[in-house]
């Protein structure tokens, strides 16, 4: 595997609270990699020694080969960054944002000029790019933060938690971005609490808790580390005691909404149960499905059920 | 790094400054408004040769304008979550500093020489010493830039904390420098207070260049200048650095 992106033994520490502890990983060239933790885990220290915003107290990154600390220049030109709390210039229009990052990146006018152009229309901001950034919405200054990140086509992306908060079209639209920038050849590493986005766009996952790196594989097989935790998935109508769904096979039971998911390790017998029962007491089942172990499952076992 | 990329770096921070900052009513208050209505509160009433108040006016002009903008880019920037973003472009934290650095001083450069060139058909006063002139606008510029860029450092999101700060150090400092009351009558305490403000050895150095009243020798103010710049950027430098991550 050739390394895009090295962690060696980082540390971080503010003043009592170790942040990061000791975290090691690599991410391959062109590698969608997820980075996941519940709130304060560590993922964004961790981003940010990578980036070279802050000095780890030991350990050390490199990006493509490049340690940021001791040549920050040359690596964030190898990077695009779009930092959790960093916004854009609301002062600025679209296009004299994407000019400014194009000029810090190095890009002729002729290239920040036909770059820009590319980007307006992939980032459906074409007839907005001369109004001021501050009139936007929260999806279409994300939309902007993401064009000062990629203008220079960065072979290293580093997404903290781009979609929070956005809505479902601006979280389409950063995703399918994100996407063709991989499939460009651009090594993908996010960040984020949201363990679907994460399960469907990550090859590998590495989740952090209390700065310590717990689990670092693909989706699957952690969610196989975790066979025995399945789910039944059941909507029942009519009046019931929820108590009766119990038996030996039966973990826990959680209400979510008009559903019903019952955890467990025995599926079949708890299936059976469940449907004489429903005979039974006369109830109906007006739906129902199997699920296998989730990443969730494994997410919420690797972090003591913070989230 | 290349002088090439840190010089790109201090060129676009201030190409950003420029189009952002100075359009901002803190700069235009404190750098446009307060020197001329300070000058209208000292001048007004008073029987004082216009001529001979004029060195002093224009250093308390390139003062407030030059130290008007480096106070507020770096809080403000926190404040509006863009100081991560810029800090993830290829540059570092001297290259951002002396950016809002060259910000400042072209902003105090600029509105001074119209007040300069403005009041050379208004009042009668005789330049003889051009060169000291803009060898002292432009050190004092950028010595007060400076000055605004180290009053920015302590960790704060709050652009008016660091401006009234700003006020609290600058205000003192135009009482004790020679503008209202000349060098050469000071006595005292007050006198060797004086020689600690940057802003004494600029409105000497125009005295030098303007009417060549000075009590300096020639050439003590620019040096000095120079010595205030210095440590004031290696003072901003050092404390920037050390609150970095608390404004992330």
């Amino acid at each position: 595997m050739t390394v895009a992106v090295e962690a060696s033994d980082l540390s971080k520490t503010f003043g009592d609270v170790e942040a990061v502890k000791d975290v090691s990983f690599k991410v391959g060239k062109g590698e969608f990699f997820g980075f996941l933790g519940p709130n304060g885990a560590g993922k964004t220290t961790t981003i940010r020694m990578l980036t070279g915003l802050i000095t780890p107290d030991s350990g050390k990154a490199l990006i493509d080969g490049i340690d940021p600390q001791k040549d920050p220049i040359h690596a964030k030109m190898k990077m695009g960054i779009i930092p959790e709390f960093g916004n854009i210039y609301v002062d600025l229009t679209a296009k004299e944002n994407l000019h400014l990052a194009g000029k810090f990146y190095g890009m002729s006018k002729k290239e920040r000029e036909k770059r820009a152009s590319e980007l307006l229309q992939i980032l459906k901001l074409k007839g907005r790019e001369n109004d001021a950034v501050r009139n936007f919405s929260k999806g279409m200054k994300q939309r902007v933060n993401i064009g000062c990140a990629i203008i220079h086509e960065p072979p290293v992306l580093f997404l903290d938690e781009p979609t929070s908060g956005l809505d479902v079209q601006s979280k389409r639209l950063v995703v399918d971005i994100v996407t063709e920038m991989k499939e460009k050849g651009s090594t993908i590493f996010l960040t984020t609490h949201n363990i679907q986005e994460a399960n469907e766009l990550c090859e590998r996952v590495g989740i952090i808790h209390e700065g310590d790196l717990v689990a670092i594989d693909s989706p699957e097989r952690l969610r196989n580390t975790f066979d025995k935790t399945q789910s039944i998935e059941v909507s029942i109508e009519g009046e019931f005691d929820i108590d009766m769904l119990h038996n030996d096979h039966v973990n826990k039971i959680e209400r979510s909404g008009d559903k019903l998911t019952i955890f467990t390790d025995h599926p079949d017998v708890t299936v059976k149960r469940l449907v004489k029962l429903t005979d039974e007491e006369d109830l109906k089942i007006l739906s129902l499905r199997t699920q296998g172990p989730s990443l969730e499952e494994a997410f919420v076992r690797l972090t003591g059920d913070n989230e | 790094m290349r002088y090439s990329e840190f010089l790109r770096g201090v060129i676009t921070t201030a190409e950003k400054d420029v189009k952002i900052y100075y359009k901002k009513p803190p700069v235009i208050i404190f750098g446009l408004l307060f020197p001329f209505l300070m000058f209208l509160a000292f001048y007004i009433g008073r029987k004082v040769e216009l001529s001979l108040f004029f060195p002093g006016f224009l250093a308390m002009t390139l003062f407030f304008t030059s130290s008007s903008v480096g106070p507020l880019v770096t809080p403000w920037e926190r404040q509006a979550g863009t100081y991560e973003r810029l800090l993830s472009y290829p540059v570092n934290i001297k290259a951002v500093l002396m950016g809002d650095i060259l910000a400042g001083s072209v902003f105090g450069i600029a509105i001074s020489s119209v007040v300069l060139v403005g009041s050379l058909f208004f009042i009668n006063m005789q330049i003889v010493n051009v060169g000291m002139l803009l060898a002292s606008i432009l050190m004092g510029a950028v010595a007060f830039s400076s000055l605004g860029v180290l009053i920015s450092a302590p960790a704060t999101t709050s652009p008016s904390s660091i401006m009234m700060l700003s006020s609290l150090i600058r205000f003192p400092l135009i009482f004790i420098s020679g503008i209202f009351i000349p060098l050469s009558q000071m006595k005292g305490v007050i006198k060797y207070m004086s020689y600690i403000s940057p802003l004494t050895y600029l409105v000497d150095s125009f005295h030098s260049g303007i009417g060549g009243k000075n009590v300096l020798p020639t050439g003590i103010g620019i040096l000095a200048l120079l010595i205030f710049s210095g440590l004031f950027l290696l003072l901003a430098i050092k404390i920037h650095k050390r609150n970095m991550v608390k404004g992330l």
